[in-house]
């Protein structure tokens, strides 16, 4: 036996967690027998692998494994452990610490108390069955509940939060987590990647919900379900909530240290009293907090070298992120937002669900985001880190480091990865594993494929695809003749990607992104709007409008003007108005000093120059005298004109004025690739100039004749007979089926007649003819209506959505000194 | 605003920009178009085109550039400089992001004011 060497005197350490445990181990090595330790720890255990929670709870790895220190390891070292004892007060004068159950006195103390999990003030929030994840009962508490068939509700889609669902998952719950953001892990993950990671867990059956608020747990005594904001409502037995974690800084802000997110420390990491240390998730340290463990290892090592009168410093270094769940490859590091200067290197490969972000500024890799395949993680990580100088190898960086001869974009991965069953032809329903095996049995022609699959052979929309098909079962020998890509994002037409979008179930803007190899990160004005129409006309009901993806009058619900004011046209339903909305409109019209009133061409009233931050109150004024928005800025339905019809003219055949009223009624706030202009004309003098509209009806004594694809703007031109019908509820039904098949065929920008002329008119004949069809369309386009039939103007005049049309701030006064 | 060493204005919260979108604030000489990008980055530009003076805070915000919205012209938000054919250039301010808090540099607002 070693002779004893003095002790230096007595370290009290409050928390046995991750970072406290590591600045003992490195205490121990370096100077054994320099202190007499004390171990406090709320928890009744000492250290263990809190990282490793995941593993035990989704049952891959037990508590026994994931010990760090056992009670022979505390006995080696002499240290004194006051497990299961809360500290409640640090005496700083006396220099003692006190737990429930008595003190002890300190010549050193260190505070590495970790974090609390936050929890939001929702009602419901104490009832039994609600935890957080933190420790090994929150883990105890969640294996407990997550039996087969129990529910389980996750509120928060960050790493702690996937990890928790996952693991209840595995052991047979079904899992729903809820998200407030747009996608998940949005502090690691961009949009193409929290797409990816979204569909992997899908695909485990973890239900998914972003943008979801929580708004309160439900249940008696225990949890029952989750109620949302939106209204939807999660049955669960089990509510996690892992919305974030705060530094438990309490018992030193009671001691008056300096503490402001975290407890201040220096670089040798001691507080604002010089025989307080503190290190961990409870520290602050220059303006940052710490969530990962590998910046709080390096913090243990300053902190044992400074308790064992060695000279270190803490600097902060880059963290990177990797998600524990088995099966899910994901990693991200480094600052991957974009930048002044910074520059996106992007490679998706759809069929592998790759996706590989590298953001670069000048020589230097700042950031890594990918997902799939992260074997290069380290590496990446590694020349983030070091600072490498990548001007060498940047055209081939995205490859890694074992890149051999770099592979470009495959223009048809996005057809090679849909499955065989995939619609490739709408029109006749024919999928993909029935063109090739056309073309296995001898169709190596696009009429032979036609002949034989009826593939292509109506509209035509999908011929792109169809040969794109056979390029990739006949090889390099068939050549496709492919249309103008969307734009430069992309080498997708617009036909091929609306037709993939449903062959694939796309259902959001990354989703397309990703699974149709978009070579930009985040689109460009051209394909962005076009994005969002076609997954907001072909998904209703699960699709979710990005404004931010639209033009300006459709995200200001106003025409812009040549000075930056705005029109505003109040509906007026088919032309016909009241003297209450005339005085209406000319009070707003004194009340904002609006310049101009104007009757348009469009039979209602423009009021031009209207500026931005009054239009939520002139909306308000407007829908007080029952008027809602006229969509004068939409790619929407328009105007239906109309003439005053058999109700007064002697000539008049049928009420022209109250179909055109009804039509209004039906069509209003229906969103359409371009914008749809109706007119019904009373008789065949057509007052109404119906014959120049997109859609046009003209009375007859027998009934109605409906025709389409005019045009009276940059084209003129007479528009062609549809059918004709004998009631009013016909024509209703022939209009709005026929523009749901606009809407759900045409390429975005295209008004009616220039999509007819593509399709053609026998095309479009033959879809209306089918009762059976039309039926169908006309109901697919009222479930839309469902969701886009409300007034845009009411919902942004409202008193809380107001301030967002206002400047952010007014500096006039502050930048006239 | 002085010319003084704390010069950075406090003008609102990250969140009161909507993800990919634009908010301004008034000048004595102007608006300025405050950016906040997809990934959380923000920029601060004229809020006039230099083209036919389009307000560029309504504009796509698509990666780290904008598009006008009255006449299409692209402009990076970083450098202020047009993109492709077109040719001009929006002054550009320097702001950045601390704790949630949008901050705009008052010096060079007050430099403006004095130009
Ligand atoms: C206000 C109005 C002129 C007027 O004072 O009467 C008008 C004003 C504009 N028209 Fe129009 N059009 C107006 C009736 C028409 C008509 C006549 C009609 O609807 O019967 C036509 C020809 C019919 C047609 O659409 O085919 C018409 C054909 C166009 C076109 C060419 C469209 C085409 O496909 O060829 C454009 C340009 C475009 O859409 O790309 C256009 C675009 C515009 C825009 C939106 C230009 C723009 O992008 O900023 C103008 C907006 C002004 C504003 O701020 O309000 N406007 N425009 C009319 C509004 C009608 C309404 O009540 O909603
Ligand atoms: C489930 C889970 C998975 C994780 N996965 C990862 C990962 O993959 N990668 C990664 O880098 N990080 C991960 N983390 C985060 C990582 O665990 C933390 O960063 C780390 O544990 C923080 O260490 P710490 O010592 O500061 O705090 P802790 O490890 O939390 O230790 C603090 C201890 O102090 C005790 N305590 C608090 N107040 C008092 C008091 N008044 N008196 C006495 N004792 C007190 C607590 O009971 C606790 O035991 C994960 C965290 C969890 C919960
Ligand atoms: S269309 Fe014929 S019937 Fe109708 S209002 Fe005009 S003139 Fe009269
Ligand atoms: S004003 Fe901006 S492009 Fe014309």
């Amino acid at each position: 036996m070693m002779p004893q060497a003095p002790k230096a005197g007595n370290l009290v350490v409050i928390g046995a967690g991750m970072a406290s445990g590591r600045m003992l181990e490195h205490l121990f090595e370096t100077a054994p027998d320099a202190w007499n330790v004390t171990l406090f720890n709320a928890e009744p255990r000492g250290n263990y692998n809190r990282l490793m929670l995941s593993p035990v709870l989704s049952g891959e790895k037990t508590y026994e494994q994931i010990v760090t220190h056992d009670a022979g390891w505390y006995a080696a070292h002499g240290v004194d452990c006051r497990f299961g004892e809360a500290v409640v007060k640090i005496d700083r004068a006396n220099r003692v610490v006190y737990s429930n159950q008595g003190g002890a006195p300190y010549d050193k103390l260190v505070i590495a108390t970790g974090s609390a999990p936050f929890i939001i003030p929702v009602p419901g929030k104490d009832l039994k069955g609600v935890v957080t994840y933190r420790d090994l009962e929150d883990t105890n508490a969640m294996i407990a509940a997550a039996r087969p068939g129990a529910t389980a509700v996750v509120i928060g889609g960050g790493l702690l939060g996937l990890e928790a669902a996952a693991g209840m998952a595995a052991r047979g719950a079904s899992v729903t987590v809820i998200h407030l953001m747009g996608h998940l892990m949005e502090r690691q993950l961009d949009p193409s990647a929290g797409y990816l990671l979204q569909k992997d867990l899908e695909r485990r059956g973890i239900t998914v919900h972003c943008h979801g608020a929580t708004k309160a747990i439900l249940g008696k005594t225990h949890v029952e379900a989750v109620l949302l904001e939106d209204g939807t409502v999660y049955p669960a037995d089990l509510v996690c909530m892992a919305v974030g974690i705060r530094p438990e800084t309490r018992i030193a802000t009671d001691a008056h240290l300096e503490v402001e997110r975290g407890i201040l420390v220096n670089d040798r990491m001691q507080t604002s009293d010089p025989a307080i240390f503190a290190l961990g998730e409870c520290v602050q340290f220059e303006n940052q907090l710490f969530g990962l463990v590998a910046p709080l290892y390096d913090q243990a090592k300053v902190l044992a070298a400074t308790l064992a009168g060695q000279v270190a410093a803490f600097r902060p270094v880059q963290t990177a992120t990797r998600l524990k769940v088995t099966g899910v490859e994901l990693f991200s590091a480094g600052d991957f937002a974009e930048g002044p200067g910074r520059e996106d290197i992007v490679f998706r490969d759809p069929g592998r669900g790759v996706y590989k972000r590298l953001v670069i500024e000048g020589d230097r890799l700042l950031g890594a985001v990918m997902y799939g395949d992260t074997a290069d993680g380290a590496w990446f990580f590694s020349q983030i880190k070091d600072g490498t100088d990548i001007s060498g190898h940047r055209d081939t960086l995205i490859f890694g480091p074992a890149f051999q001869g770099g592979s470009q974009a495959d223009p048809l991965a996005a057809v090679a990865a849909l499955p065989p069953e995939a619609e490739i032809c709408g029109c006749n329903g024919v999928c993909k594993g029935k063109i090739i095996a056309a073309i296995q049995d001898g169709a190596v022609t696009l009429d032979a494929v036609r002949a034989q699959t009826k593939a292509s052979s109506s509209c035509g929309t999908c011929t792109g695809l169809v040969e794109q098909v056979m390029a990739l079962t006949l090889g390099e020998g068939f050549r496709t003749n492919a249309n103008p890509p969307v734009c430069q994002c992309t080498q997708h037409s617009h036909d091929d990607v609306r037709r993939l979008i449903r062959a694939g179930g796309l259902k959001s803007i990354p989703a397309v992104m990703q699974e149709l190899g978009w070579k930009t990160a985040g689109g460009c004005a051209t394909c962005r709007p076009a994005l969002n129409y076609y997954l907001l006309a072909d998904w209703p009901l699960e699709y979710r409008d990005d404004r931010q993806s639209r033009f300006v009058n459709e995200r200001n619900h106003a025409n812009i003007q040549k000075d930056g004011t705005y029109s505003v046209v109040p509906r007026m339903w088919g032309g016909v108005t009241t003297p209450a909305e005339l005085r209406a409109i000319a009070d707003a019209a004194d009340r904002y000093n609006v310049p101009m009133v104007k009757v348009t061409g469009g039979q209602r009233i423009d009021l031009l120059g209207v500026k931005k931050e009054d239009l939520p109150a002139i909306w308000a004024d407007l829908n007080a005298a029952g008027m809602v928005s006229g969509h004068a800025y939409s790619k929407g339905l328009r105007t239906v004109k109309t003439c005053v019809g058999s109700e007064f003219c002697r000539f008049g055949t049928q009420d022209s004025t109250g179909l055109g009223i009804k039509l209004e009624k039906l069509l209003w706030g229906s969103w359409t690739p371009a914008k749809v202009k109706l007119g019904v004309s009373g008789c065949p003098r057509n007052c109404a100039e119906a014959t120049c509209k997109d859609i046009g009806v003209v009375c007859v004594d027998s009934g109605f004749e409906i025709s389409v694809a005019g045009a009276a703007g940059m084209e003129v031109k007479q528009t062609e007979p549809l059918c004709k019908v004998a009631t009013e509820t016909e024509a209703m039904e022939v209009i709005a089926a026929f523009i749901q098949l606009y809407r759900e065929n045409a390429r975005y920008l295209h008004r009616i007649y220039k999509w007819v002329a593509k399709v053609g008119l026998d095309w479009v004949r033959a879809q209306m003819a089918d009762p059976a069809n039309r039926k169908a369309l006309y109901d697919r386009f009222l479930v839309s209506q469902q969701v886009y039939q409300s007034d845009p103007w009411a919902e942004h005049a409202a008193a809380d959505q107001r301030g967002k049309w206002a400047a952010l701030a007014d500096l006039t006064l502050e930048a006239a000194e | 605003m002085s010319g003084g060493f704390d010069s950075w204005i406090d003008i609102g919260a990250l969140e009161d920009i909507p993800s990919a979108g634009a908010r301004v604030v008034k000048t004595a000489q102007g608006c300025v178009a405050v950016f906040r990008t997809a990934n959380d980055q923000v920029f601060a530009l004229d809020d006039r085109c230099p083209h036919k003076g389009g307000p560029l805070s309504e504009g796509i915000v698509h990666g780290t550039a904008v598009t006008c919205p009255l006449h299409a012209w692209v402009f990076s938000l970083e450098t202020g400089q047009a993109q492709g054919a077109d040719a001009g250039t929006v002054a550009t301010y320097p702001v950045r992001v601390a704790d949630g808090r949008i901050l705009l540099d008052g010096r060079r607002l007050a430099r403006r004011v004095a130009a």
